[in-house]
């Protein structure tokens, strides 16, 4: 005991140290399709102003309601549908569209052409799970267009079918249009999806949230999500 | 002194179990347990853990032989090989779910020579669980060599029996109640596998979706069905260590 009894003190004091810095956390669980964006606007956000630190947590958009519903401290959250945003609150603003896209790895091995090819049952299918929002927007898509694709695979989040695809493990995966131009795999555009659009929801869950929410929305940024192929509300 | 630390520890390995029981939905229990979906993780984990802890008795028995033989060799090898027996129970599993594709994907170093493709399978399933579950079974067994009595294994050789008469009827009675231990802790753990499973193997139901990948996702959707999945997990895992002795547990062979 004698010998830890400096080091607990150490720690206590590091504690005890912490808020005394000047720095305001803005904490921030947004959709895991959203990762290049935030990670481009909480940088410019941080620089515009100096003292404040953006924390983001990336994950399938029910998760992140999930964890927020069991008190995880969001100061903002933002997902990829209303659905997912709707079990905890009414009061939020749509400040982007996505849409699905077909992602398949460079060279395309499996010749996947159109939408009607992943009926085809040989082929190796990665999809979002139905629990998440791109798994539902897949979903409709499917419905609208008569398919009923089998996976052999419905992944936790968006980001882990483009994993997949990027891997080279199955032969294609239903992505956003955004997650095609962040990975190193090759897009295919789909017609039938520009009717299942994705309408993402931010809403500031604390007064400490307000300010980044506000920067999201605000005109000048739409150039960031313009850029990365997120269409606008 | 003693006391108030041990029973803060107790505390802390408890409530978080008790929690969950306090919480669960008692009166949707049923339906949940019913569902299809419930029935086909269920036993897609209770038969893979079943064949990993299959696969990791033939492999995991000789390899702790072979580990509790090593205390005799130079300080590198032996010191090595503990390292690649230990490593994937420090590792975080999803790194060993990568680590399987790199190997075992279809474009991994194997597994582009393969004639089958193993990810998204049953198969990938199994391997997943050994990878991160055959180390508490060799370390178990190794644990319960390192105790016995050697002498018994010499004199029974200089009384003319051989090496695999030895080892059927001296080694392996010995060190039994390690091997069931250890066979134990990697059932349960190999049940309770997620992270190498859902990076390797994938998530499909009935076929690759465990109750532990079934609770993750109905933690998105349906938060009391995930309570009731996370308690059949909790019960499944408890009635078969509540099954260990304590003579059985590593470490107190005796």
């Amino acid at each position: 005991m004698r010998r830890i009894a400096p080091l607990l003190v150490l720690l206590l004091a590091g504690c005890a140290a912490a808020p005394a810095q000047q720095q305001q956390t803005v904490t921030v669980f947004a959709a895991a399709s959203l990762t290049e964006a935030f990670d481009e606007l909480a940088l410019r956000f941080e620089a515009a102003n100096p003292g404040v630190d953006v924390v983001l947590s990336y994950g399938g958009s029910s998760a992140l309601a999930t964890q927020i519903g069991e008190g995880a401290p969001a100061d903002v959250f933002a997902a990829a549908s209303e659905d997912a945003m709707q079990p905890l609150t009414d009061v939020y603003e749509v400040f982007a569209t996505n849409t699905l896209e077909l992602a398949v790895p460079i060279g395309n091995p499996a010749g996947v052409e159109a939408l009607a090819d992943l009926a085809e049952p040989a082929l190796v299918l990665a999809l979002c799970a139905p629990e998440v929002p791109c798994g539902a927007a897949s979903q409709a898509l499917f419905e609208a267009a008569g398919l009923a694709p089998v996976a052999d695979t419905y992944e936790q989040d968006v980001k882990a079918v483009l994993t997949k695809v990027e891997l080279g493990e199955v032969d294609a995966g239903l992505v956003y249009r955004t997650d095609v131009r962040s990975a190193d795999v090759e897009g295919i555009a789909l017609p039938e999806a520009e009717d299942v659009v994705n309408r993402y929801p931010i809403t500031a869950l604390t007064p400490a949230g307000g300010a980044f929410a506000d920067y999201v929305r605000s005109a000048e940024r739409r150039a960031v999500l313009d850029r990365l192929g997120f269409g606008a509300p | 002194m003693l006391w108030v630390p041990a029973a803060l520890a107790a505390a802390l390995l408890v409530l978080p179990l008790v929690a969950l029981v306090v919480r669960a939905p008692w009166g949707r229990l049923g339906e949940v347990l019913v569902a299809s979906g419930t029935v086909s993780a269920l036993l897609l984990s209770l038969g893979t853990a079943a064949i990993a802890t299959l696969v990791s008795l033939l492999l995991g028995v000789p390899l702790a032989m072979v580990l509790a033989r090593s205390t005799a060799w130079p300080a590198v090898p032996r010191r090595l090989l503990r390292a690649v027996v230990t490593i994937p129970l420090v590792l975080p599993p999803v790194v060993g779910g990568v680590a399987l594709l790199m190997l075992l994907g279809r474009r991994g170093l194997l597994g582009q020579v393969l004639p089958f493709t193993l990810p998204f399978t049953p198969a990938a399933v199994v391997l997943a669980q050994v990878f991160v579950a055959m180390p508490f079974l060799v370390l178990a067994v190794e644990g319960a060599l390192a105790g016995s009595d050697r002498r018994l294994e010499a004199a029974a050789a200089t009384l003319g029996a051989s090496r695999f008469t030895v080892f059927r009827r001296i080694t392996l009675p010995l060190v039994a109640p390690g091997i069931a231990a250890g066979a134990l802790l990697c059932f349960t753990r190999a049940l309770g596998e997620f992270g190498a499973t859902i990076t390797f193997a994938g998530n499909l139901p009935g076929v690759t979706q465990t109750i532990p990948i079934a609770t993750y996702l109905q933690l998105q959707r349906d938060v009391p069905s995930a309570i009731v999945l996370s308690l059949v997990l909790m019960a499944v895992s408890i009635a078969v260590l509540v099954s260990l002795r304590d003579r059985w547990m590593p470490g107190v062979v005796r």
